[in-house]
């Protein structure tokens, strides 16, 4: 932070005009006050999280088709300047659909996609958010991009500070698996490992974002831009089904940002013409053994009781999750809920998904085809309508959860008669 | 029971622009009390009307979250390090 805020705070210094595109002001999501832009996260009132606001112009889809194959062909709806494509970036985004038949015709759904984020430059969905973040970073004059992170956010961060060529800052837990670790420092950030659990690494992040002038913590400072990102989800979904809300998404849940600006995103294609103004219902999915968002859910609760978190999902381990008094009041606005699969569930259902569409993906993707499948058989989800999962990110970056569960049928000596004998049993 | 309360910087207009103050009370609330004797308004900016921690601010206790050693009536000892932080990170984020 560079200042002291007060509660009509005059425009960060310095600003070029259109530094954030069509955003025009930050706004309180809790109590509505508005901020001007700048590296503001938290309400003076009330502490509520910040975001982004704008007064966008006629946008139309042929100039969004006409753009670069990557988040910035919707720069018009996002935080960024005009301009952005022709900075050093990791153009992350416009990652594959995926058409699921095969894993549809397993689950009993009539029509189904997989987006398919482990496509991006890290392999996970965070290169999104990280993208403009970078960018809020770059017109606020701020020259560290840091994160506090265990996985997906640290490689997004380092591998977008090297492209930009400026410095990076990431820390992690001291006992943080060695290939996670390797992963973000092969960029050659600043990598710190902190003695303490992610909860103490969060909180001294959030602690120095306080302090350190120059300094752009993602998910901290420039949450507000940061979260912005993750509407791109929403934005690709839909021109990808030819300019089309569908019927029912399954989304993630860790701090609940990625659902709800998928819902902003696609309630944004409504009210500027780009799609058909139809219901849509999102559904929200955990792992049971971080779940506070759907026990919140089924207490009929509109705020979320923090839990120590218990699973192999890391990427969805959040306790005490930011967006989630937000998450409970879009499923239930749009008419879905929150649901949750254990660990055992969600290492099958990336089996599934692996065996059914030749997809591997992280245990979030496990996780959001596991709830897709409790949540038809418990006859929530109408097979009939069409349906997006989302897999966040690359089963590659999460080894471990599958680790016991395949492996070689047999190992055989170097001869033929041994692979017959062996081929035959199979066959027989 | 004397504490050392670290403050926001969105605080540091109660405080003089001071990032770290002392504050007595042997539990959380008491803290709170002194704080506002010594700050007026700033109680107001972390608990709510009816009184209870607002939703969006985490306040820790030492390294624990207070909603996990009993909200306001966490105990205090003396030296204590109170932090007082936006709750935006919010945890492990991927």
């Amino acid at each position: 932070m560079t200042a002291v805020v007060d509660t009509d705070p005059a425009p960060v210094p310095g600003l070029r005009a259109g530094a954030f595109g069509n955003a025009t002001h930050l706004v309180c999501r809790e109590c509505g006050a508005s901020t001007a832009l700048g590296p503001f996260y938290a309400c003076t009132e009330c502490f509520g999280p910040l975001e982004a606001g704008y007064e966008f112009p006629a946008i139309t889809r042929e100039r969004i088709e006409a753009g670069p194959r990557s988040i910035w062909r919707y720069a018009p709806l996002l935080p960024v300047p005009a301009d952005i494509a022709t900075f050093r970036s990791t153009d992350p985004g416009f990652t594959r659909l995926v058409d699921a038949r095969n894993l549809a015709d397993d689950l009993g759904l009539k029509k189904l996609w997989i987006k398919d984020d482990s496509g991006n430059p890290t392999h996970s969905f965070k290169d999104r958010v990280v993208a403009v973040a970078l960018s809020a970073a770059r017109e606020l004059g701020l020259q560290v991009l840091a994160c506090p992170s265990t996985g997906n956010l640290a490689n997004a961060v380092a591998a977008a500070a090297a492209r930009a060529g400026i410095k990076s800052v990431v820390l992690v837990p001291a006992n943080l698996e060695q290939q996670k670790i390797l992963a973000s420092a092969i960029y050659d950030t600043t990598l710190i490992a902190i003695e303490g659990n992610y909860d103490d690494v969060n909180k001294l992040a959030s602690e120095i974002a306080a302090e350190e002038e120059g300094w752009a913590f993602v998910n901290v400072n420039v949450r507000p831009y940061y979260a912005e990102g993750s509407k791109t989800l929403g934005y690709e979904i839909a021109e990808q089904l030819g300019w089309r809300i569908p019927d029912q998404v399954v989304v993630p849940v860790a701090s609940g940002a990625q659902l709800t600006k998928i819902d902003k995103g696609f309630r944004e294609l409504i009210k500027l013409g780009l799609v058909e103004d139809k219901p849509f219902v999102i559904f929200g999915a955990q792992a049971t053994g971080c779940s506070p968002v759907a026990q919140a859910y089924r207490a009929g609760l509109d705020f979320v009781a923090p839990v120590k978190p218990n699973t192999i999902a890391k990427s969805l381990a959040i306790g005490n999750p930011a967006d989630g008094p937000y998450v409970l009041d879009v499923v239930r606005r749009t008419g879905g809920l929150v649901a949750d699969v254990d660990d055992d569930t969600l290492a099958a259902s990336i089996q599934r998904l692996a065996r059914t569409e030749g997809i591997f993906a992280e245990t979030a993707g496990g996780v959001t085809v596991g709830v897709t499948a409790k949540l038809l058989s418990d006859g929530v989800l109408d097979p009939e309508a069409e349906t997006v999962v989302i897999n966040s990110g690359d089963g590659l970056k999460t080894l471990d959860a599958v680790a016991d569960r395949v492996g070689p049928k047999i190992t055989i000596p170097p001869r033929y008669e041994a692979f017959l004998d062996f081929w035959k049993d199979t066959n027989s | 029971m004397s504490a050392t309360v670290r403050i926001p910087t969105i605080l540091r207009t109660y405080t003089g622009g001071v990032g770290e103050v002392s504050a007595d009370g042997s539990t959380l609330a008491e803290v709170l009390d002194s704080l506002e004797n010594n700050h007026p308004g700033i109680r107001a900016r972390i608990l709510d009307d009816a009184g209870a921690l607002r939703r969006f601010v985490n306040v820790y206790v030492g390294d624990d979250d207070v909603r996990f050693i009993g909200g306001l009536d966490a105990k205090v000892t003396e030296g204590t390090k109170i932090s007082i932080i936006p709750a935006v990170a919010g945890g492990a984020d991927g």
